[in-house]
């Protein structure tokens, strides 16, 4: 197999290694340090995809981040990764790549036809057409889009590869690895600074690997060797390839996607795929040099046509022509240096010059060279389909309007260099606002707003010896200041060619009743037609121009093409492009994979997830989970082949009947100690808490400053100066933040401590008729009879050698207990209850069977306190004091919240005493009434009934309380459903509270 | 992401920080009889302004203090940092 474009004597590939792939299922062989580019260039294959709107053929413009057209798809390791670039992507032994955005086949693409159907595809077609008639949208337009659009097909499985993020500090961190990182890198590292130097590209060296240059005696390539493994020896300095900064910050915080493994047919065992790095660094210095600028010219897409540093960086790097023969389109001295490397290479290239009489060192090495070149000269269309045939090409007359006859001549690459723009998107994505500098027609940055530098060609230096000057003394000066070390190693002297100044031309005229497509975003197809159009229909500013047109939305981010479109902006309206402006560079810089992004959290690892010490034993017993909060609680224990509901069924009637006990640990628990806890907590809750003696529990509800309830629970006091706080497991978190606002803010005088204990305490609630018996067995030294242990009693005991306490409260209207011990022994108690608890017929019920207990109670939780209620909308006016002030209170007194007919809780049962209500209809008068049907309130919860067998609801009605009695309707337009109901008291089961206190 | 100077733990990112909201409001006195206007602006009304502004912090990754940042609303810039008692007045 031979590659026919592939150099002997030149380039950085490992010649040693072949390495094959497939493009578009046919096989092709590369070696190792190809990206798929340069290995299909070598093959002599440009056609590599169609274009986005128009599917005209594309080929490589580019040789790395500013490529817009090779975005190919990738299988690797039997994964899929759209949208990756031909011009980053290495190639690995067995990858599979392919073509996107055409069908059947990057050869004969059907879209192609969107050609020359062009007229119906202007600037904002898609706010244009698409919109008559309406019915079409669904069937006709939109799946058509949804073809066309995009470029590669997103896998749909999940991604097994893992992404890692990492946090890093540093004293300066340096963006790119050209001569002004290398330099600058060095420069503070040497002066003890701790650097991360960052290459985007798998070589180090940046430009220095292909100009022909001397620093201090040896050549670019080979001094940027001799840098960068002197800076990776040091242990002061960070290097990194595959490496791009592609987000600044606040607070110069900065992120980099290294890609670990892409390069890879395989990602290594412990290694991610790539990891994501936050970097915090006191200085940055951005050295991201800068990229050529297209001319633009009829047919200026054709694959074949592309940057002329791309055609040098082919051939100086991976030894590949891009051509053979070339011509090169220039208005500056740049594309010399690309058609000297042809020459030297044995290909003729040809020189088109747009400058007059331009003279430097390079174009005398040209001229001695015997290159050919013509003065004056442009590029007026590119001509072949698929690939450069030929070129035709006019002179210009000197004020660059007119063209003179027409000549074709045969070429087989256009290699085109239109001046350069210095990457500043770092610069500009930290705050700093840019300048237009005249001199070099690109905007640079102007003053830092965060502690960021710009260095080299991205700032506008555009000789290697200036670039170098500059950054070793920035490298020294930054690092000075955070060091204060004084080791300044020496400049090394510079050679290179003078060159002269650039030619501020780059539109080629049409020539006369030609209407070549003259594109300025090669990405998404926007033309010079489709600018001009826009600014007729009366776009002026810079950001509409650009969201009208799509100008330099595409994912290459108009690195390419965003200076042409102000140049020809400011053009038509007259005015200069620092009038004009530009558009606002936000992050990435280039693509960053969403796994990248996502790292570590997947799956059970995108949130904590806490589990009981009794977790185990649940799990054992056929529990099935529910997520409660961050935490997994059992929902229900499945015998044999109940269902849910039978379960839930099976486990409250005997808690009504027997005993049974839940796992209450992931209750919120706050430890509140102080000489003034009596008083904060009298602050907190809207009841009296002074009066609460030692040992003695009470129910509390705590407000928000607006009046709605926030929380409840229950408190205990444990000694004269120690509380034990209970929240509900989904606050617990808030609450113990709303504490501590009131405390170290509000009232820091009260002398008062909160902490939370919600993994100290293991929680048990036994309830039941048969829960004292239990207990008298769990606890034989302790008397737990009604009078020592009355309801909301507390004390302390010995479960079999264990410190225990027992806080005689209860959420499901039972006789009830919770049982605390240490965490680490909250297993041990729960073997115990279940052994003991035998005899009496004891079951552990879930949240489904704790959840109907108090639904038919009318114990209020979540769903009732849904932010939106005050106490008394949920009947707990009894807990709100009149005598004293708390958190809220004020509010109370709004008018909103005393008016008679606010919605209030009551009980819901239906008609036929069989069709359960779903949660969340609506309740309403008259089931016919036209829509809107106003709506009386809403159902919160229901639960079957076990005391009664029969479906109840808790719901929130206007006027609640005057309602009891009526029969109404529960509509689920949802379900579907409307079922006639009777209105009753929320407390449906033992509405005196009986059984709590027997 | 915010660097916040936290006067308990020194410079932390923002992730360890919840934002609490303006600083410079003062809940009224327990027991003081108060306006519906006066108690409707401390409730709901807050002071959004570009620039300068006091604004409360809570390090709940952290020393799970509520601290007190003057930063910079449009530029982020943080000025000076206290701890919950200090500004008072």
């Amino acid at each position: 197999m031979s590659q026919d474009f592939r150099l002997d004597n030149i380039g950085m590939v490992n010649r040693n290694k072949k390495i094959s792939f497939t493009f578009n299922g046919k096989k092709y062989f590369g070696y190792e340090g190809d990206t798929i580019a340069s290995a299909l260039i070598a093959n002599g294959v440009h056609l590599v995809g169609r274009s986005f709107k128009y599917h005209r053929p594309r080929g490589f413009f580019g040789v790395g981040v500013d490529e817009p057209y090779a975005i190919l798809q990738l299988e690797r390791n039997n994964e899929r990764d759209p949208n990756i670039r031909a011009t980053e992507q290495e190639i690995f032994e067995g990858l599979e790549v392919k073509s996107v955005n055409c069908w059947p086949s990057v050869n004969f693409d059907i879209g192609a036809i969107n050609n020359f159907l062009k007229m119906f595809f202007p600037a904002g077609f898609y706010y244009k057409t698409f919109m008559w008639p309406p019915s079409f949208w669904y069937k006709i337009y939109e799946p058509f889009i949804r073809m066309a659009a995009g470029f590669g097909e997103a896998s749909i499985k999940h991604d097994k590869e893992r992404y890692e993020h990492k946090y890093e500090y540093c004293d300066l961190l340096i963006t790119g690895s050209g001569p002004s990182g290398l330099a600058s890198a060095y420069a503070a590292a040497k002066n003890g600074a701790r650097v991360i130097l960052a290459e985007d590209k798998p070589r180090y060296g940046g430009s220095l690997l292909t100009s022909d240059v001397n620093i201090g005696n040896q050549t670019g390539a080979e001094w940027s060797e001799k840098i960068i493994t002197e800076l990776k020896s040091m242990s002061n300095v960070i290097v990194k390839n595959r490496s791009q900064v592609f987000g600044y910050y606040d607070h110069n915080m900065l992120v980099m996607s290294e890609r670990i493994s892409d390069h890879l047919p395989k990602t290594q065992k412990y290694l991610p795929k790539q990891r994501l790095w936050y970097i915090r660094a006191k200085e940055v210095l951005i050295s991201s040099g800068s990229i050529e600028r297209p001319l633009v010219f009829g047919n200026n897409d054709t694959p074949g046509v592309m940057l002329s540093s791309a055609a040098k960086e082919y051939m100086k790097v991976y030894g590949v022509l891009v051509g053979k023969k070339p011509l090169i389109f220039t208005n500056n001295d740049s594309g010399y240096e690309t058609a000297v490397e042809f020459k030297k290479n044995g290909i003729n290239p040809l020189i088109l010059d747009t400058r007059k009489e331009p003279s430097s060192d390079i174009i005398t090495e040209a001229k001695n060279l015997g290159i050919e070149i013509k003065y004056s000269y442009v590029v007026v269309a590119a001509k072949g389909y698929k690939k450069v045939k030929s070129a035709d090409i006019a002179k210009i007359s000197d004020n660059k309007k007119d063209l003179s006859n027409i000549e074709n001549i045969e070429c087989d690459c256009i290699c085109v260099s239109g001046f350069w723009t210095p990457s500043i998107h770092l610069a500009s994505q930290s705050g700093n606002k840019s300048e237009f500098n005249e001199k070099i027609d690109a905007f640079i940055p102007k003053k830092s707003k965060q502690k960021e530098n710009t260095i080299g060609s991205a700032n506008g230096k555009f000789t290697l010896e200036e670039t170098i000057n500059e950054a070793f003394n920035k490298g020294y000066e930054v690092s000075n200041k955070i060091t204060e070390n004084n080791n300044k190693v020496s400049i090394p002297t510079v050679v290179e060619k003078k060159s002269t100044e650039h030619d501020k031309f780059w539109c080629v005229p049409l020539p006369k009743g030609k209407s070549y497509k003259r594109f300025l975003d090669f990405q998404n197809d926007v033309a010079v037609t489709d600018i001009e159009l826009a600014l007729r229909e009366g776009f002026r500013s810079i950001e509409h121009v650009k969201r009208y047109t799509t100008l330099g939305m595409a994912t290459d981010q108009g690195k390419t093409s965003n200076l042409n479109g102000l140049q020809l902006v400011s053009d038509i309206e007259n005015k200069v492009v620092p009038q004009v402006g530009h558009t606002t560079f936000r992050p990435p810089y280039t693509p960053v994979s969403i796994g990248a992004i996502v790292g570590r959290e997947v799956g059970k690892h995108s949130k904590p997830t806490r589990k009981s010490p009794m977790h185990e034993w649940h799990e054992k017993n056929n529990a099935v989970f529910v997520d409660a909060g961050v935490w997994l609680r059992p929902r229900y224990y499945k015998q044999g082949n109940e269902t849910l509901f039978e379960a839930s069924k099976r486990e409250a009637k005997n808690v009504r009947k027997n005993v049974g006990v839940c796992d209450v640990t992931t209750l919120g628990k706050i430890d509140v100690k102080g000489p003034d806890a009596a008083e904060f907590l009298n602050r907190v809750y809207t009841n009296a808490w002074l009066k609460l003696p030692v040992g003695k529990a009470r129910y509390g509800v705590m407000l928000r400053e607006d009046g709605i309830v926030m929380d409840d629970g229950t408190t205990t006091r444990i000694s004269e100066n120690h509380y034990h706080m209970t929240t509900t497991t989904a606050q617990a978190a808030n609450v113990l933040s709303h504490l501590e606002y009131y405390l170290q803010l509000v009232w820091p005088e009260l002398n008062v401590n909160v902490v939370s204990t919600t993994e100290q305490w293991a929680g048990a609630a036994i309830a039941g008729p048969n829960s004292r018996a239990l207990l008298m067995k769990l606890f034989p030294n302790t008397d737990v009879s009604n009078e020592a242990l009355p309801f909301m009693g507390y004390k302390e005991a010995d479960l079999f050698g264990i410190p225990a306490k027992i806080y005689r409260i209860s959420f499901s209207g039972e006789l009830a207990y919770e049982v605390n011990v240490e965490s680490d022994y909250g297993n041990f108690m729960w073997e115990k209850i279940i052994e003991v608890g035998k005899e009496f017929q004891i079951q552990a019920y879930g949240t489904e069977a704790l959840s109907t207990l108090r639904i038919e109670m009318g114990h209020v939780a979540g769903s009732e306190l849904d932010g939106r209620t005050i106490p008394h909308d949920a009947s707990l006016e009894g807990l709100v004091s009149k005598k004293k002030d708390f958190i809220g209170k004020r509010s109370l007194s709004r008018s909103a919240f005393t008016k008679p007919d606010r919605e209030k809780i009551v009980g819901v049962v239906p008609l036929d005493k069989t069709t359960s209500i779903p949660e969340g209809s609506y309740i309403v008068k008259d089931p016919k009434a036209k829509l809107p049907n106003p709506k009386l309130g809403h159902v919160s919860a229901s639960c079957w009934s076990v005391e009664y067998d029969n479906p109840f609801s808790l719901a929130i009605i206007k006027d609640g309380k005057n309602m009891i009695g009526q029969k109404l309707f529960a509509m689920s337009p949802l379900k579907n459903k409307t079922i006639p109901v009777e209105i009753v008291s929320s407390h449906y089961v033992d509405p005196e509270g009986k059984r709590v206190r027997a | 992401m915010l660097y916040i100077f936290c006067p308990h733990c020194g410079l932390r990112s923002q992730n360890e920080f919840a934002y609490g909201g303006d600083a410079t409001v003062k809940r009224p006195e327990l027991n003081k009889e108060i306006s519906d206007q006066e108690w409707n602006n401390f409730v709901y009304l807050r002071k959004s302004p570009r620039g300068k502004h006091l604004e409360l912090w809570h390090h709940i990754s952290g020393c799970r203090q509520w601290i007190k940042v003057e930063r910079d609303t449009s530029t982020h810039e943080i000025f000076k940092t206290y701890k919950a008692d200090e500004l008072t007045e």
